[in-house]
């Protein structure tokens, strides 16, 4: 990792939350461009969220014995329920913990 | 209590329960950083330079699957697109402000603070001091996030591999999507995203999986969203 890279990644952060604010006077941007861009973490965060759980170190499909899948998809069904960050995320690194330290001992 | 310090108060007490979450986030982000092999001024350096969980983990993801800058500096520019909304939305609320306060509200507008600060400047668009809400909501959140970083910078060099601390990146995703789980249309977007992601990995070159697999489901999106305008 670079200095640089982390500093471009930082000024480009920083024009995406600045651009808006100081280019318009009032808010222009339309009801679907707004519902569209409503969707970028939906869009983006399960491309972050898949591949790791899914897949294993040499890149193939992991199905079988797979205790990240289990405990991803009761996170899900937590999270669902509960609505709650802290609850989804503690939920599923339980179960991962007691599948990993227990279930496949 | 006079206006300003009352309205920066009013930012601090209304961002705090959002701050729960952050705390284990930004541990985990230390801890990930040093395990990385990253120096503890360059984490730290990341949560002060870019200030953005999301962005950050993205850039130490890709960093570990030895993807180039560029590849990077565009996946981390699509994660913050988001960003363009809340600048937007605001935009009516601070274009009357001087340069150097648009700037400084600028570096500390993230989700949290948008999400509280939203909800104020609705209800108090008659308060001239109203931008000193979102001063006290994104600095406590700035705060927040700078400490948890060090606690998880030092937390980092004691907590064993075996843990699988890895593994709290996707439950941290997982867990900033629960309010989108109860709608159909962005169930379908998240399985677009994850499902070209997961086939993408190994096909598409340069690690370039995040941005083709965002793009693909923005375009059902973007579908979804002309299809049910049209409805109405």
């Amino acid at each position: 990792m670079h200095w640089s890279t982390i500093i471009y990644c930082g000024i480009i952060t920083y024009l995406t939350r600045f651009s808006m604010i100081f280019v318009l006077k009032e808010d222009i941007l339309n009801v679907k461009t707004k519902k569209v861009l409503s969707y970028v973490p939906s869009a983006i965060f399960p491309a972050i969220i898949f591949p790791p759980v899914f897949l294993d170190n040499t890149g193939s499909l992991d199905f079988e014995n797979n205790p990240k899948i289990l405990a991803a998809i009761l996170a899900i069904i937590v999270g669902y329920i509960s609505r709650s960050i802290l609850t989804t995320m503690f939920a599923g690194l339980i179960s991962y913990w007691f599948l990993i330290f227990v279930y496949y001992q | 209590m006079n206006k300003k310090l009352k309205t920066l108060t009013k930012g601090i007490i209304d961002v705090s329960p959002l701050m729960i979450p952050v705390v284990p986030f930004g541990i985990i982000f230390g801890v990930i950083g040093m395990e990385l092999g990253l120096s503890a001024y360059m984490t730290f350096g990341m949560s002060v330079i870019i200030f953005g969980g999301a962005s950050q983990i993205v850039l130490l993801q890709l960093f570990s699957g030895g993807a180039s800058s560029l590849v990077t500096i565009t996946s981390v520019s699509a994660v913050n697109s988001r960003h363009l909304l809340y600048g937007a939305v605001f935009s009516e609320y601070l274009s009357h402000l001087k340069l150097l306060w648009k700037m400084i509200l600028s570096y500390i507008l993230i989700d949290q603070a948008f999400a509280v600060s939203n909800t104020y400047f609705k209800k108090n668009k008659q308060n001239e001091f109203k931008h000193y809400h979102l001063l006290g909501a994104g600095f406590t959140c700035w705060s927040v996030w700078q400490i948890s970083t060090i606690l998880g910078i030092v937390l980092g060099s004691v907590v064993p591999e075996e843990l699988g601390l890895g593994f709290t990146i996707s439950l941290t995703f997982i867990a900033l999507l629960v309010n989108d789980f109860r709608n159909l249309r962005n169930i379908i977007v998240m399985l677009v995203s994850g499902v070209v992601a997961t086939i993408g990995y190994n096909i598409i070159p340069f690690q370039a999986y995040i941005i083709v697999a965002a793009l693909s489901a923005l375009l059902v999106a973007t579908l979804l969203t002309l299809i049910n305008l049209k409805r109405k």
